[in-house]
């Protein structure tokens, strides 16, 4: 019979290959993850958070210069969208990453509908990715209260 | 930390290049707060001391306030100074040329890299910048420091000397391979170097 500690870490495993497998992390996560140690134990949960307000703040930035009716300035957008890109990549967040790419090219076009579709997505994705990594941590977490420790996930 | 401070080694008699390392103190700059956060544990794990700052004019601030900045890693690509922008006056300034420049960027734009090559920088990475990348960026900046130490010249020695304030007398160690003062000496801990502005000045 299983105790707790190793359905946890079982499930912890588990949810850590299917978010890479599934596309929304890279290989950088892993790179992050390396970075975390006894003596910075939040490194990988500190970073993400960082990343989540810079989402918020840039696509704040887009929302309002896209609002601009008739006046849309797309390299103000595309600039935005650079550093959104930019940041993603630190943390491995691939598909908010992968949508930058699509995003970057409609400013470039100056497609309006496409920049407006880009940002509902990049909006969605970021939110369900972040949503995603605090099950994630919230796991690590359980783990460490039921007295055990996290497991090293090789993807 | 003063920039001659970074290269003070003990080289042996046997010429074995093992050297008692004193801690590089790295200037970090970039825009983005989430790659700061990154690029500051990526060096402290790798044994630097780290200084964030955001900008290129930030960056000119710190040299010229607290010079003893061992070397500096930049992101290309910032609103106001560019990473090639700093590189250049860090360059053309004489007070801190020599500090070893890394410039970091998302895009691996040859003509760029070339360009910040050409400019002096000692290496380029494209990011994100992994714990791989930092580690073999240091070890080439120490190596550096150890070679320029070695074939040190009179004149250079000189140059040390202009931003390094009541070096004592040197104390040569036989064991040294070269004859070269900087090797041996003990610098005071606290550096008096030209005032704030001299420095900020020149590299304006």
């Amino acid at each position: 019979m299983d105790t707790l500690v190793a359905q946890l870490q079982r499930q912890f495993r588990d949810y850590t290959i299917s978010l890479y497998h599934q596309g929304f992390l890279d290989d950088q996560f892993t790179e992050l993850k390396k970075l975390q140690d006894e003596c910075s134990p939040d490194f990988v949960a500190e970073v993400v958070s960082l990343f989540f307000e810079d989402c918020e703040k840039l696509i704040g930035n887009m929302a309002r210069a896209l609002d601009q009716t008739g006046n849309v300035d797309f390299s103000l957008v595309g600039s935005s969208v650079h550093q959104l890109k930019g940041s993603s990549s630190s943390v491995g967040a691939k598909r908010v990453k992968g949508l930058c790419v699509t995003f970057k090219e409609c400013c470039d076009s100056q497609s309006f509908e496409g920049c407006v579709r880009c940002l509902q997505q990049v909006d969605i994705e970021y939110k369900s990715l972040k949503a995603k990594l605090q099950d994630l941590f919230n796991l690590e977490q359980q783990i460490v209260q039921a007295g055990g420790r996290i497991p090293q996930v090789d993807i | 930390m003063a920039v001659g401070e970074v290269m003070r080694m003990e080289i042996p008699s046997g010429g074995d290049m093992s050297v008692t390392s004193p801690e590089l103190h790295v200037l970090a700059v970039d825009d983005s707060i989430v790659d700061r956060k990154v690029i500051e544990r990526l060096l402290r794990i790798s044994a630097c001391k780290v200084t964030t700052v955001e900008s290129g004019a930030r960056a000119l601030q710190y040299l010229g306030l607290d010079g003893d900045k061992g070397a500096s890693v930049t992101d290309y690509s910032m609103p106001g100074l560019t990473g090639y922008d700093l590189l250049k006056k860090i360059k053309e300034s004489s007070v801190f040329r020599e500090i070893p420049v890394v410039i970091m960027s998302s895009e691996n734009i040859l003509p760029r890299i070339e360009q910040c090559l050409r400019e002096g920088a000692e290496d380029f990475l494209l990011k994100p910048v992994k714990l791989a990348d930092v580690k073999r960026i240091k070890e080439l900046i120490m190596r550096n420091e150890a070679e320029d130490c070695k074939t040190l010249s009179h004149s250079n020695k000189r140059k040390l000397a202009e931003y390094i304030d009541d070096a004592p007398s040197p104390s040569p160690s036989p064991s040294s391979s070269t004859h070269d003062d900087s090797s041996a000496k003990d610098f005071p801990s606290s550096k008096q170097m030209k005032s704030a502005d001299e420095k900020f000045s020149s590299l304006l």
